[in-house]
């Protein structure tokens, strides 16, 4: 190298005085450059997977839903709309859908309120209560599979825990499980049991974020337990109310393993609820045009949720 | 939560309301803990302490009954379903966990251009419910000739959002001098990473992994129909196994393999419930 260069002395100066001078703007790019680069390589593994597994599902389940397609035979035929006419003119699927609507307000507005209860008695100083807290919170996060299970003895007419307790009250324990009327509101106390030592976990995050001289105003100006949740701890939860209503509504929709475990949406079709009715559709009926067409109505009912809690919630959350 | 300025604001309760707010706790304790007691005490009863009524509500400790295990363990192949299990928590777990720290990195301290934009389609991912990628994933996997495979079982649940936002989140927070530190020291994005920003980076990666392990563990809908042969079942699933073959006439067996699915959990929870709680409940207190 040096022999090559030695005759052009003047030029290799040239070049160290450069080296010397601030790096011009052509070398600054390279490095950007590269920066890029290494962001790319660490988030296209994740993207990869997102965009795979759940982007490109939506597309492909929004064009299924215009197709008739019995899953065992290797022809798809476009249909347009009419799996979803079909469905919105089914009986079965109307009742899916009441029954859904029943289940998820119930689970929904039950663990709601059984939820800020317990953090309310849960945020005193009683003895005790850090332990309680803790094992409500467990459940949240048990195997729907297993609480299945052991509600399903529970609620075992002649043997199960319920028997004595409704006995005290010299009532008989119904036959849940097996009993259209039951079955349902079985489900939801089971769900009831799983969500509440969750919501009021974080209830109980909400009010210990509430100012402590809002009270103290409150009790001088006279104000009574009752009147003081409504006027200033309530409002003050909104947001935490926010938050849970959504992602509680979302996760019940999508509600699976217990009933899987316990009714398997019977008896009849008494607890089908819409994502019972589409795992039905797609995986023993073989019917992939209306499993998705019922999806799709899943996907765009969350969304509408989602957007009417935001909007309806936006004028009642932190008005201070 | 312990200091006395939150609590109880501003009313002393009467002795009666004590009494009251005690009952009330007593009362929820029972409520929360009474299923759990009733399984426990259920899988180790002897089959004519399970079909009697009253029940028996303190199971002799001289008679236990530690066949129902047994029984359980026979009745399906559990040793399988734990095996199988095990593979797919380990396995997803590592890679969901490796997919989000990096990508947590990249969107905390890397330049891009619509770096919040990119952030913002993950972040969507989340508004995406299971039961619309059910069918299309069952598809996917399928012509891949996955069915019946850990490759089925664990690539659809690789992609990362909840702990890859949990994960930046926490990255933000990390003091920047620290950081600033390391590139004086002429270290490269990689090694901050691995010398700086992960040991630091330490309680939130132990709870998102707790987390995703957790759901992991509990997955059952996507396991039921990517599988149908026994040998790749996993544990949930071997519950519903359980219910069909042995139709719910031997109660004691059926209890003791509940127990053999919730342990594992119960036991990861009491070793990292903070954490498990304080990443749970994330969303709401700084969402």
């Amino acid at each position: 190298m040096s022999a090559v260069d030695a005759p052009a002395g003047a030029r290799s100066g040239d070049t160290a005085g450069a080296g010397d001078r601030p790096p011009p703007p052509r070398r600054r790019r390279p490095r950007h450059l590269r920066e890029y680069l290494l962001f790319l390589a660490f988030i296209v593994p994740n993207f990869f997977f997102v965009i795979v597994f759940a982007y490109w599902p939506v597309l492909y389940n929004a064009y299924l839903s215009l197709t008739s397609w019995n899953m065992l035979a290797p022809v798809k035929e476009f249909v347009g709309l009419a799996n979803y006419t079909d469905l919105l003119t089914d009986g079965d699927f109307l009742d899916t859908l009441r029954i859904t609507v029943v289940f998820v307000l119930g689970i929904v507005l039950g663990s709601m309120v059984l939820g800020l209860a317990i953090a309310v008695l849960l945020n005193e100083r009683l003895v005790g209560r850090g332990f309680v807290r803790t094992m409500a919170f467990a459940p949240h996060i048990l195997s729907g599979a297993a609480i299945g299970t052991i509600w399903l003895f529970i609620f075992d007419p002649n043997y199960g825990l319920l028997r004595p307790i409704f006995g005290v009250a010299g009532l008989a324990s119904p036959n849940w499980m097996t009993s259209s009327t039951w079955a349902l509101p079985g489900l939801i106390i089971v769900y009831l049991w799983k969500n509440m030592g969750f919501i009021a976990t974080v209830y109980l995050a909400g009010l210990q974020n509430v100012p402590r001289e809002l009270y103290e105003a409150a009790a001088i100006d006279g104000s009574g337990p009752w009147h003081t949740f409504r006027k200033i701890t309530f409002p003050m939860l909104s947001p935490v109310t926010f938050f849970l209503v959504i992602t509680t509504t979302i996760g019940t929709f999508q509600a699976f393993d217990i009933i899987a475990l316990m009714t398997g949406g019977g008896p009849g079709n008494s607890t089908t609820i819409l994502s019972w009715f589409i795992y039905q559709q797609a995986f023993k009926a073989f019917d992939a045009g209306h499993a998705a067409a019922a999806a799709m109505l899943m996907f765009v009912v969350l969304i509408i949720i989602t957007a009417l809690q935001a909007r309806f919630l936006e004028r009642k959350v932190h008005y201070r | 939560m312990t200091t006395s300025t939150v609590d109880s604001p501003a009313r002393r309760p009467s002795r009666g309301g004590r009494v009251v707010r005690y009952v009330l706790l007593v009362v929820l304790a029972c409520v929360v803990l009474g299923p759990i007691y009733w399984l426990v005490t259920s899988a180790l009863k002897p089959t004519a302490d399970i079909y009697t009524y009253p029940p028996t509500w303190l199971p002799n400790p001289l008679h236990l009954r530690w066949a129902n295990f047994a029984d359980a363990w026979h009745a399906a192949p559990f040793g399988r379903f734990f095996l199988n299990s095990l593979i797919v928590t380990a396995i997803g777990t590592a890679g969901e966990m490796l997919c989000a720290t990096l990508c947590a990195y990249a969107f905390a301290f890397l330049r891009f251009p619509f770096k919040k934009v990119l952030f913002g389609i993950l972040l969507g991912a989340m508004m995406v419910p299971g039961h619309v990628t059910l069918l299309p994933n069952y598809l996917t996997i399928s012509d891949l000739g996955w069915i019946n495979t850990y490759q089925g079982l664990i690539f659809p649940g690789l992609g990362s959002v909840f702990a890859t936002f949990l994960l930046r989140q926490h990255m933000l927070t990390l003091p920047g001098e620290v950081l600033d530190a390391a590139k004086v020291d002429g270290a490269g994005h990689l090694r901050t990473m691995f010398r700086v920003v992960l040991p630091l980076s330490r309680p939130m990666l132990i709870t998102a992994g707790v987390i995703t392990l957790v759901a992991k563990w509990n997955d059952f809908i996507w396991p039921l129909i990517v599988t149908n042969s026994t040998n790749m079942r996993t544990v949930p699933i071997g519950l519903l196994f359980l219910k069909t073959q042995e139709g719910y006439n031997n109660w004691g067996a059926i209890m003791a393999a509940t127990v053999l699915v919730i342990v594992p959990v119960l036991v990861v929870f009491f070793f990292a419930q903070r954490q498990i709680v304080a990443g749970l409940t994330q969303g709401a207190t700084k969402g």
